[in-house]
């Protein structure tokens, strides 16, 4: 273990350069810049339609880009799609197993898209069900698993052809808290081997656990990068107040807390005050009687909501 | 002119190349795999109908029928009846099944992630279909020399010809396929195109007994020309009359295949 290890420049898996989508007039990504280093994991969050399944798509070579260019693995996406395509790993959002088949034929035919011989992947496949706890049910039909099963299973497949790069679209939307936690549980292992991973979320805590790097995306830009910490440090005091209920206490807020220091921000019934030390504050307002707060740390979902916007925007 | 050459024969290359690919083999392969799993309800429906459309065609309505050109009603709808059969099957194949690939089970994307391209992917699937279609033809074909039906060892050529039908009615199917907004779309591709081929294309009596104007008119759609060869073959009625309707199929196939692969590019990459 180096010191110098971290400072070392890694290559980079995926570099876009003025990448842009429209769909008909209508601007989806807008002129993105990013890049993906070897052995980390980089996620977009984001709302919903923020553009980042479209941005995701034109990295494995899905969705042509309007304009701009992505390298992939060295090579440029739109050239050698194909010579890509064989280094990557994709797990889509959708769930697109064979329903007809079972679990470990579903992985056999996959494996033959890439050419795999049949006792490789015979091989392959049985340690891929080993790692996603999936080897029980190998002769089971796909239509007969769970929604968590179902994803184990589509991240096995993307592993298939042992990717340099694991692309991964919403890993765990859908799923219950045990299954998203499993799923959380063999990313991470994946990344202790060195894997790279990009991916997508809108689930502030799975960006928090997984992602060394991140962008906030929100309607095809970006609006702030870089690691979760980071992100909170830069652009948020460090504790947030909630006033949950003011209990039937009339007062006015800026008047109660005049000298002290805070952001005060608004949304539905509830008022949050940001500031670097919240003792202060909430000792005012616990004066007033029968206020209730919550005073903890800011998050990633504090931070989200703060650059995406309150309210919905639909 | 040029330039349209050109083009013609690049997508020709990049249409025979996915074609002879592993990619399309591949998808062949899984869509085999699949149909494994329940092929005897598969089967049973591919011996069935020909057995059934022989005796009540053939031996009902053909003992009030004269012979036509000298032939028993039954003789002389059976070797069009075995292109139906082929058209059918594959027809079926590339219409719902393929929309359920491309729609519903999001089959097509799961293998446009890997080194397999959608032009693979879409002729595995014709490939797939119009191995359906030759099951079927193949059984009906195995029924007819059960019957006493096939007259001539030119019939040997029959299966080369199948598979030229087979391919031309899964790309067209898939075609269409491409377009279909749902599955209630293919009623207007079996009612509007697949029926009317199969009840005035000279199967059940001589395109001739239309006027002529009708009958220049059935020139122009393709089963025609495959049931003449058809009967030609399996009655032992040969001539070079024959490599006419043999280049029209061709030609025609061919259009259509390469239609099929852009449709389904169109429908899938977006």
């Amino acid at each position: 273990m180096s010191p110098n290890k971290t400072k070392q420049k890694k290559p980079s898996i995926v570099k876009a350069t003025a990448l842009t989508k429209f769909y008909g007039d209508k601007k989806v990504v807008k002129s993105l810049d990013f890049c993906v280093k070897e052995g980390e994991c980089f996620g977009f969050l984001g709302p919903n339609g923020a553009g980042k399944t479209t941005t995701l798509g034109m990295v494995y070579c899905f969705t042509p880009p309007t304009s701009g260019t992505i390298m992939v693995c060295g090579k440029e996406v739109g050239e050698d799609d194909r010579e890509i395509k064989k280094l990557i790993g994709v797990a889509p959002q959708d769930d697109s197993l064979d329903p007809e088949l079972s679990i470990i034929e579903n992985l056999i035919a996959y494996a033959r898209y890439f050419n795999i011989p049949k006792k490789t992947a015979a091989l392959r496949a049985g340690e891929l069900l080993d790692f996603m706890q999936l080897a029980e049910r190998s002769t089971d039909r796909v239509m007969t698993l769970s929604g968590g099963m179902k994803r184990r299973l589509v991240i096995a497949r993307a592993l298939i052809n042992r990717p340099e790069l694991i692309i991964l679209d919403e890993p765990t939307t859908g799923l219950d808290p045990q299954a998203r936690h499993v799923i959380w549980d063999k990313l991470n292992k994946l990344k202790k081997e060195g894997a790279t991973l990009l991916l997508t979320t809108h689930y502030m805590e799975e960006a928090y656990n997984l992602c060394d790097r991140l962008v906030i995306m929100d309607k095809g830009s970006f609006v702030a990068e870089g690691s979760p910490d980071g992100l909170i440090k830069k652009h948020l005091e460090n504790e947030v107040v909630e006033i949950i209920s003011r209990g039937g206490v009339n007062f006015d807020i800026n008047k109660l807390l005049e000298g002290l220091e805070y952001r005060y921000e608004t949304s539905g019934d509830r008022e949050y005050l940001y500031a670097d030390d919240g003792d202060p504050l909430v000792r005012k307002l616990l004066d007033l009687g029968a206020v209730e707060v919550l005073h903890r740390k800011a998050t990633l979902e504090d931070l989200f909501l703060r650059l995406t916007g309150r309210e919905l925007d639909e | 002119m040029n330039k349209m050459n050109m083009s013609v024969i690049s997508n020709l290359k990049i249409v025979i190349g996915s074609l002879f690919s592993r990619g399309c083999l591949s998808v062949w392969q899984r869509n085999f795999d699949v149909w494994r799993k329940r092929y005897a309800a598969s089967l049973t429906g591919n011996l069935g109908e020909p057995i059934l459309f022989l005796i009540g065609m053939g031996f009902g309505l053909g003992k009030l029928v004269a012979p036509i050109e000298g032939l028993s009603y039954i003789e002389f709808i059976a070797p069009g009846l075995v292109c139906s059969a082929t058209m059918y099957s594959a027809s079926f194949e590339c219409t719902f099944a393929t929309y359920t690939k491309i729609a519903v089970q999001k089959t097509y994307d799961a293998i446009r992630v890997t080194p397999v391209s959608v032009e693979e992917i879409t002729c595995g699937d014709i490939l797939w279909g119009a191995t359906k279609g030759m099951i079927a033809g193949g059984v009906f074909l195995f029924v007819m020399l059960c019957f006493g039906l096939v007259k001539s060892w030119f019939v040997l050529l029959l299966p080369f010809l199948m598979i030229i039908l087979a391919i031309t009615f899964a790309s067209l199917a898939i075609l269409f396929a491409s377009k279909a907004p749902a599955y209630d779309f293919f009623s207007y591709y079996f009612t509007l195109v697949i029926s009317p081929m199969f009840l005035f294309s000279g199967i059940f009596f001589p395109v001739e007994q239309f006027p002529a104007i009708v009958e220049r008119l059935a020139w122009f759609t393709p089963l025609v020309h495959f049931i003449d060869i058809s009967r030609g073959l399996v009655l032992g009625d040969v001539g070079m009359w024959m490599f006419a309707d043999l280049a029209w199929i061709v030609v025609f196939a061919l259009i259509i295949l390469s239609m099929a692969i852009s449709g389904v590019k169109q429908r899938v990459v977006t």
